[in-house]
């Protein structure tokens, strides 16, 4: 079958949203914009918002970052793009995370659902990609994940900083009586050509008050002075000062510290409490009914904590298998016709292989994101007023959600989108955001903290799925024959879907990311998804399927190549079809100094596409008498446009370490229905000492732009597993590898 | 119960239970916010402070046992306005991403560099590795700890 008949034959979950959307706003109302949720500042005060992106003040000029900062510097790139274009100096840059509003829309994250692999640019593809801004402007999703803030944001946040200098150069003219062809800006400020100079904060009403000029065109890279750069990140200092102000740092008069515990079935009922043990220990205040669970509240957090301890439960059973055993076995019992999700790749005839066969099993262990900081959030309640402070990846989900747990209105809620100590995709949830909000609903006056502890933080995840993946290929003259891949895991999409309340059918898409759109030339190329019957809540873990995917498919082509008898790096470079993939894989070849001979330690490779990013690791793991160490890491990527070197650099090594973490020791387990995992001891990300040196390296192929958060975790734990069969002979096909390998 | 120690170089009195960790002694009764809750049972460092010049796991000290003591946290260590030279280095080094971690690193950081002004790379491994970072920046931690080390000699 050709791939348009593929793709024509199937409806992705995004898919059909875009089709909703169409059918029910059409093109009229796409066109017209959203309002502008800064607008209606009081002029009077000299505060003028240019755009929703751009505010002034007489202190200065704020730039508005739509998206959340969990980590990843995005705040810092986003006010980069906006601080170009304005002239506006490092320096004097100040930003603020924007209110939950429409016009903060984020049109990539649609665009990264649709049904082409993202190295395909022909007109059909671009076409859908385009065609998917129409809906995620009327879902008016303002979602920070899936590595799609800087596709998304681009263009737009340069254009919001030129037409806040135009606006600015304009209005300038007009005080002056001159041509605006005489102005220029520099330094915050617009300069005529006798030497005026006057401030952007000076312009500010003025320009915010006439009609906005069309976009003009955009600085040429050439004449970047920011962009490009590595910039000290905004949110430094505060960082290091124990100034940066995170959900559970709010502080305000007669405050009230409370903590939840909720049924560790994941999503079952509570028949009863008695909450009477709890309610006699010192600083414990109250207890509060959240339906599945209680919230206990105190004079302190630990008073809270030791209160949560005391209370006695009647849990309802889990709805799901009781076991990791049992969850395995139904996963495996799903590899049939009547499961099939989707075969998003096809190519010639896996079935009629002549070449030496393989065949093998791969799993892997669902895996919680444990985030550095713990579901947190702060609510205060006041004359029917809801004001609450969360990290969020999805500030309007969230507030929503607030208001709907503590039955007000929406626009009775107002949600301040603070920093997150980590988001890996967990903070794309709003459970922490309903339970403040139920809490503070239940003590109206009071502000509250609401802190889960690590325990039932790491309990009530919505967790990466557990996976399976049943592969079968051939090599023959030194090259693969046939690769047919088979995954199987729950529905991610099924189980979100339902949480929000998303009409989503069709395949599930992230069954297969990672797995089905790399771009390798094998004559025979089947990628095949089924979907497994669900079981726990599942989310949106940092790369999603293909952190999965990725170790399974590079695992794959490891295995042919040694089957094949062909160096794993040389055998990858031979079938890959897409130039700057290849030039990703030379890059970690030469950094590593691949084929030089290493006593008593041995390199692995892998390689993964996943958010368009072509993304190549290599890692070096030695013997040594306490267990193997790893000893250097390396890793190349291809991100189009580069325009915070460092903080890209930053973004692979640590999702690399990600990886690594979840690769080594990452497991969650079920029994008797509760997840046995408790804390970082049971759940140990990476220390110190185990980490090896990192070596990024950048490049661009001047391609479309993309986004770094994620492509640098999937090709850890292959490249990791694949190094581990090349100095001891054990093929690992089971994570975490610490299961196998015993590790420094 | 009261207890009286000495926080960032004043006087404090909290009337909580003498088993309160000192962590949340410091977050709720104080409003120091800058020591981070993390886990709770000394597994992962963000809630270390300075007890006389000791880094500790606050979450495994209970206030009773400081009374009388000297505690330093991030906000004592250093302003923006006056920075450690740990903190320095770390802003220099660009080492924070989420940034939840790295007041119990800098912390844990200036207790080593108080305590071994030279450290080896090997002593620094050692030193840090009850911190555990999610984000994965320990490149830089090493870095900037090495960094610090040069800085404060030459004080």
């Amino acid at each position: 079958m050709s791939r348009l008949g593929t793709i024509a034959r199937r409806t992705f979950l995004i898919g059909s949203a875009a089709i909703l959307g169409g059918v029910a706003f059409g093109t009229y109302a796409y066109h017209r914009p959203h309002p502008n949720p800064l607008a209606g500042r009081p002029a009077d005060q000299g505060i003028g918002a240019i755009t929703p992106y751009v505010l002034i003040d007489p202190q200065g000029v704020t730039i508005i970052t739509p998206r959340a900062e969990m980590g990843q510097g995005i705040q810092s790139t986003l006010a980069a793009l906006v601080a170009e274009e304005l002239d506006l100096p490092w320096d004097q840059v100040r930003v603020l995370h924007g209110p939950p509003a429409a016009a903060y829309y984020n049109a990539a994250m649609l665009e990264e659902g649709v049904p082409f692999a993202p190295t395909d640019e022909s007109w059909l593809a671009e076409t859908a990609r385009h065609a998917m801004a129409i809906p995620a402007k009327f879902l008016a999703m303002q979602i920070t994940g899936g590595s799609t803030s800087i596709p998304d944001g681009y263009e737009k946040m340069r254009a919001a900083g030129a037409v806040a200098r135009a606006a600015l150069v304009q209005a300038a003219a007009r005080r002056l009586g001159v041509d605006a062809g005489t102005l220029r800006t520099e330094g915050g400020a617009v300069i005529a050509a006798d030497g005026t100079r006057i401030p952007y904060t000076d312009l500010a009403v003025d320009a915010a008050q006439a009609d906005l000029p069309e976009v003009p065109p955009l600085k040429d890279r050439a004449d970047w002075v920011l962009l490009g750069k590595s910039l000290p990140r905004v949110d430094m200092v505060a960082k290091s000062t124990g100034t940066a102000q995170f959900a559970g740092d709010i502080r305000l008069p007669g405050m009230r510290f409370a903590t939840v515990k909720m049924n560790p079935a994941l999503g079952a009922a509570m028949n009863s409490f008695d909450a009477s043990a709890a309610l006699a220990l010192p600083g414990v205040e109250r207890v509060i009914d959240l339906g599945n669970g209680v919230a206990v509240v105190g004079t302190t957090t630990w008073a809270a904590m030791q209160g949560a301890e005391a209370v006695v439960f009647d849990w309802a059973p889990a709805a799901y298998p009781a076991t990791s055993a049992e969850m395995r076995a139904q996963i495996s019992a799903a590899f049939g016709p009547e499961t099939l999700d989707a075969t998003p790749r096809n190519e010639g005839d896996v079935t009629q292989a002549t070449g030496e066969p393989w065949e093998a099993e791969y799993h892997v262990p669902p895996l919680a994101h444990a985030t550095m900081e713990p579901m947190q959030a702060t609510a205060h309640l006041v004359d029917g007023k809801l004001e609450i402070w969360a990290g969020v990846q999805g500030p309007g989900f969230a507030r929503a959600a607030a208001a709907k747990a503590a039955g007000l209105a929406e626009e009775n809620v107002t949600l301040h989108t603070t920093l997150m100590g980590g988001g890996f995709g967990r903070r794309t949830e709003v459970d922490a955001t309903v339970y403040a909000a139920k809490v503070a609903a239940a003590m109206p006056g009071t502000p509250v903290v609401v802190t889960w502890s690590r325990e039932e933080d790491m309990a009530h995840g919505y967790f990466r799925p557990m996976a399976s993946a049943r592969i079968k290929g051939s090599v023959k003259d030194g090259a693969i024959e046939t690769l047919d891949i088979a995954i199987c895991a729950p529905s991610i999409m099924e189980t979100f879907a339902e949480r929000f309340g998303i009409p989503m059918g069709g395949p599930d898409s992230t069954l297969s990311q990672g797995a089905w759109e790399q771009p390798y030339g094998f004559a025979n190329y089947r990628v095949s998804t089924y979907r497994a019957p669900r079981t726990v809540p599942l989310g949106f873990w940092r790369s999603v399927g293909a952190s999965h995917n990725g170790f399974f498919h590079e695992s794959a082509v490891d295995e042919l190549a040694h089957l094949a008898g062909v160096d794993p790096l040389a055998f990858r470079l031979n079938q890959m079809t897409h130039e700057p993939s290849r030039k990703v894989l030379e890059a970690v070849a030469e950094m590593s100094d691949w084929g030089r001979p290493r006593p008593g330690r041995a390199l692995g490779v892998a390689y993964c596409l996943s958010f368009g990013v072509p993304t190549a690791e290599v890692i070096e793991v030695e013997d040594t008498p306490d267990g193997i160490r790893l000893t250097g890491a390396w890793a190349a990527v291809d991100v189009g446009v580069a325009l915070d070197p460092r903080n890209i650099e930053a973004q692979v090594s640590g999702a690399m370490v990600f990886g690594l973490s979840a690769a080594i020791n990452g497991q969650i387990t079920f029994a008797e229905g509760r997840v046995e995992q408790t804390n970082y001891w049971d759940y140990e990300p990476l220390r110190l000492h185990q980490c090896p040196e990192i070596q990024v390296r950048i490049l661009e192929s001047g391609g479309k732009i993309r986004g770094i958060g994620e492509p640098g975790t999937p090709p850890a734990a292959p490249a990791l597993a694949n190094a581990l069969f090349a100095l001891t002979g054990t093929r690992a096909r089971e994570l975490p590898l610490a299961s196998s390998f015993r590790f420094a | 119960m009261s207890t009286t120690l000495t926080v960032n170089g004043a006087s404090a009195t909290l009337d909580l239970p003498a088993d309160t960790p000192l962590l949340w002694a410091l977050r709720d009764g104080l409003h120091l916010t800058g020591t981070k809750y993390g886990c709770g049972v000394a597994a992962c460092g963000a809630c270390t402070v300075m007890v006389d010049g000791v880094a500790v796991r606050s979450c495994q000290t209970a206030l009773g046992d400081v009374a009388g003591a000297s505690v330093t946290t991030i906000e004592g260590l250093g302003t923006p306005e006056a920075l450690h030279a740990v903190q320095a280095a770390w802003i220099d080094h660009q080492v924070a991403q989420c940034g939840y971690c790295q007041s119990g690193q800098i912390m844990q950081a200036a207790g080593l560099l108080a305590a071994n002004p030279n450290p080896t790379p090997a002593d620094i491994d050692a030193a840090m590795d009850g911190n555990l970072c999610r984000c994965g920046a320990y490149p830089r931690i090493r870095a900037a700890v090495l960094d610090a080390a040069n800085r404060l000699r030459e004080v």
